[in-house]
């Protein structure tokens, strides 16, 4: 193939498929108005030019499944046959027929083998079937069909070419001689009912290239200003800050460039929503609104597929069966709302269903059942946690889910992709009237606002949507105010914890360097969120804020702590934090612990909105400890004297009982399993009366022996952070103090005392 | 006529080294680098190469060379690959030289390990042996990088 041939066959490629995706909309826009000429008229001119073009091209089997569609839709046009469901169906299936043997040319250059025999069969019959039906579509509409269907036609046909202005008119049209169309068509081959536009076809990359070398004038820019500050010359002056105008104007104006109308990719939805429902025998009417809303190129790609599921899901799940609908009182045809606009910077998109919403308790149920959550917890959850419970992982795995929960394949990779590009996905839904899911995404990818800060001599980038705020430490309370829980640094915000992140040490600099200066002038800690999950990331400087244009780092240096790459106002490289991949690294937002740790801390964090008792206690390394007092039975103080021996246990005797001692430092750390006895006889040795808070677990009473008992206070425990260590549930600060909470139960579970228990139980039987 | 090659040579601790002329996109002088923390220790760090963000790859890491004395700055030979342009970190440049394939032989049997996979083969030039890198194969690091990220 010649070049020649080449050039025109992608050019072929690029037109039908803009054609093809039309014709999508204009079928399923005529199946509700099958009268529409114009519309009509458009789908025979699309089909009809793909049809002369392949034939020119040589591509017969393409042009052969174009042509019996077109003696079909020539019928449709001519008024007489009148367009059924049926007949919709079969020319969308040649429409994908068609789509589907252009992608085959475009990646292999031939048509491909794929079998068209039924499609064209169906195609033939429905022509055969005109004849008959003819008459009577005929006797049906006459109303419309004689007069006003030739004028129209020959009117527009006749009006067409003159208006038309195709910057490339197809060598092919006017090489085709028409084969079969009764003339009325042949004068205006690609014409479209639209009106001339004033666009040209520009390559993507030549948009990007643009892009880059935008980028680079603004930083030449930003260099000159600097420069013409320090020197004292008015004429300078002058010019550089017109250029600085221009080039802040013309940086607008490129960004533009790639913005594109999210009805772009809306535009498919009709089709989709079409044949989901079709699939699934129920009525949707598609709306859209803020079609025009426009969004970056590179961001309009990656929504495409989460919201092409979300629309899916709203037919397939959210809308109920005709049958039901009326039953409730709604009409047949179920409602889906695509809405879009700007907000705060950012734009948002709702996909709206007026279907059943979400089953509140089914989906808490699954939940449970899949052991996302505790039954506790879950009673606790509002609505809305609950809904945005078919986000998580896991929650969609299995198939069962989905048709109980009524929502879920899929849904946790919604949110990841759409949190890739930094957006968020929210669910609200009402039961019977509906659901809607929106998505919040930024405007564009390609230049964002960003905090750089210094670490270890090197500037790095952080993205602002993951910025909360900034405190700095002046150098006394910086060391005051990093405390410790178990080796993990955490500070007071504003009376809650707050894990620290030293990005020197995620990063892997030097040590000692850092060390000292941070000692010296303070701390600066930068609030940021991952996941839902807030923690501070301390560098060494915060310089400024700035717009930066992120370029992606080689193909080989995929490190998941960088997002990209920037190129700063002086011409030096920063590289971009990924938030979430620090956070991931950081273990701030570990997978597994995370889930466990936040459901924990989350159902301490509603037990504990009311005040409790506390048992304040000295744990081992004199930890300041404590646990609800409402779950011991008795306190009690035993002489060591009295601690005995059986078999494995330890135990003594209490109101005629044998009581099993457990003793907290052990069960807090299990490499300390083989040294419990030694460890019994050491506290034996060293306080002559060991304190024993009493316990009931599960029908026993055991003892847990700590080392010594503080204080019982009444304090309310809002100040939490997730447990460090296995037997704790969580950590609070209780009068004033940074305090673990023991979690007696699992310390007893964890400990194995339960059956020994039973053991013991079952001797004392005998 | 006996199809001849040109080659833009450079030095490595002393050693003359030299990549396919079309290969390279431009030479530079020492230009300041951005560090990439985490990455592979090849990894030099990242250039600004008039707007392209470029990985600068020390060579003498790669070959498993001894390191550049520290007051010596290296200078970067920029070459593309399909993953974009890389940067090599050279001591010197040398020349640009041609030569015919008659002068090519196979790295010698007792060159082994790693360096064997980046050197291509050598030519005899009058007076020194000028080794010959297999260009895509020197910019790669990304297995390296797949096990770095593994491990940390």
């Amino acid at each position: 193939m010649s070049i020649d041939d080449a050039e025109m066959v992608k050019e072929f490629l690029t037109e039908s498929y803009e054609n093809l995706d039309r014709l999508d909309r204009e079928l399923v826009a005529l199946e509700k108005e099958p009268q529409n000429r114009d519309a009509l008229a458009g789908v025979f001119r699309t089909i009809h030019t793909i049809k002369g073009t392949c034939g020119f091209l040589g591509f017969a089997k393409l042009e052969k499944v174009a042509h019996v569609g077109e003696n079909l839709l020539s019928l449709l046009r001519d008024g007489r046959l009148l367009l059924t469901p049926e007949i919709t169906t079969v020319l969308l299936a040649m429409v994908d027929a068609i789509r589907q043997m252009l992608s085959e040319i475009q990646s292999t250059g031939q048509e491909g083998d794929a079998d068209n025999t039924q499609l064209l069969a169906d195609l033939t019959r429905l022509h055969a079937s005109a004849a008959t039906v003819a008459s009577a579509a005929a006797a049906n509409v006459p109303v419309v069909s004689p007069e006003p269907k030739h004028e129209s036609f020959t009117n527009s046909e006749a009006a067409a070419p003159p208006l038309k202005i195709d910057e490339a008119p197809k060598p092919a049209m006017a090489a085709k001689p028409e084969p079969t169309s009764g003339g009325s068509a042949s004068t205006a081959p690609s014409a479209s009912a639209t009106p001339p536009n004033e666009t040209i076809r520009v390559g993507v990359n030549l948009l990007d290239r643009l892009m880059t070398l935008v980028g680079e004038l603004v930083l030449a820019r930003n260099q000159l200003l600097q420069y013409s500050n320090r020197v004292e010359d008015a004429g300078l002056q002058t010019v550089s800050q017109r250029m600085n105008l221009i080039a802040t104007e013309l940086q607008e104006e490129v960004m533009k460039t790639r913005m594109q109308p999210i009805g772009n990719v809306w535009s498919q939805f009709p089709r989709t929503v079409r044949d989901v429902a079709a699939a699934c025998g129920k009525e949707v009417n598609i709306e859209m609104e803020g079609k025009e809303t426009e969004l970056d190129k590179t961001i309009i790609e990656a929504i495409k597929d989460p919201l092409t599921h979300l629309v899916r899901n709203s037919v397939d799940h959210g809308i109920e069966l005709p049958e039901t609908r009326l039953r409730n009182g709604k009409p047949r045809a179920g409602r889906l709302t695509l809405r879009a606009f700007h907000e705060g910077g950012q734009v948002n998109i709702e996909i709206g269903d007026d279907g059943a919403g979400l089953n509140r308790d089914r989906i808490r149920q699954k939940a449970i059942e899949r052991g996302i959550i505790g039954t506790e917890k879950s009673a606790r959850l509002t609505d809305r946690e609950v809904f945005n419970l078919i986000f998580l992982p896991g929650f969609s795995t299995a198939e069962k889910v989905t048709n109980v929960s009524g929502r879920g394949v899929g849904m946790d990779v919604v949110k990841t992709n759409v949190e890739k590009i930094g957006g968020t996905v929210d669910v609200q839904s009402v039961a019977g009237q509906g659901t809607t899911v929106r998505v919040k995404i930024p405007l564009t990818l390609a230049i964002i606002p960003a905090l750089i800060v210094t670490c270890a001599g090197d500037r790095y980038a952080i993205p602002q949507v993951s910025l909360l705020e900034l405190v700095r430490l002046e150098a006394e309370p910086a060391q005051n105010g990093i405390e410790l829980v178990h080796g993990a640094p955490v500070y007071r915000l504003r009376g809650r914890l707050l894990p620290l992140v030293y990005l020197w040490r995620e990063l892997k600099m030097g040590i000692q360097k850092v060390k000292r200066e941070e000692e010296q002038e303070g701390v600066y800690i930068v609030v940021l969120q991952a996941d839902g999950r807030q923690f501070g990331l301390i560098v060494d400087q915060i310089n400024d804020t700035q717009e930066i244009v992120v370029k992606p780092l080689g193909k080989q240096l995929k490190i998941k702590t960088f997002a990209g790459a920037s190129i700063m106002g002086d011409g030096k490289v920063a590289l971009i934090l990924d938030v979430m991949g620090l956070a991931q690294r950081a273990n701030v937002v570990d997978e597994t612990r995370d889930r466990g740790s936040a459901e924990v801390a989350g159902e301490a964090v509603t037990a504990a909105s009311a005040k409790r008792t506390f048992l304040l206690f000295t744990g081992p390394d004199e930890a300041h400890m404590a646990v609800p007092l409402d779950t011991l039975a008795r306190l009690e103080e035993f002489p060591a004297s009295q601690v005995e021996r059986s078999g494995t246990l330890w135990v003594t005797q209490y109101r005629g009982q044998i009581l099993p001692l457990l003793h907290l430092s052990y069960a807090l750390q299990e490499r300390r399993r083989r040294r419990r006895n030694s460890e019994f006889r050491q506290s034996n040795a060293e306080h002559s009366r060991l304190q024993v808070l009493v316990c009931n677990h599960k029908g026993h009473r055991v003892g847990l022996v700590v080392e010594r008992i503080v204080d019982i206070v009444e304090d309310t425990t809002e100040v939490r952070y997730p447990a460090t260590r296995a037997g704790v549930l969580c950590s609070a600060v209780i009068q004033g103090k940074v305090t673990e909470l023991v979690d007696i139960p699992a310390i007893f579970q964890a400990s194995g005392i339960e059956n020994m228990g039973e053991e013991q139980h079952a001797e004392m039987v005998h | 006529m006996i199809q001849r090659l040109q080659f833009c040579t450079f030095y490595l601790d002393g050693l003359l080294f030299g990549v396919r002329l079309t290969d390279v996109q431009e030479v530079m002088r020492h230009t300041e680098m951005t560090l990439v923390p985490l990455a592979p220790k090849v990894v030099s760090g990242l250039i600004n190469l008039r707007g392209q963000i470029v990985t600068a790859i020390d060579l003498r890491r790669k070959l498993e060379l001894p390191e550049r004395d520290a007051d010596k700055l290296p200078m970067n030979v920029v070459v593309n690959n399909d993953a974009g342009a890389v940067s090599l970190l050279v001591d010197e440049i040398g020349d640009v030289v041609e030569v015919g394939e008659e002068a090519f032989e196979q790295p010698p049997e007792t060159l082994r390990g790693k360096v064997r996979g980046v050197i291509f083969g050598v030519y005899k030039l009058s007076g020194q042996l000028m080794h010959v890198l297999d260009t895509p194969k020197a910019c790669q690091f990304a297995d390296v990088v797949e096990t770095a990220t593994t491990v940390v």
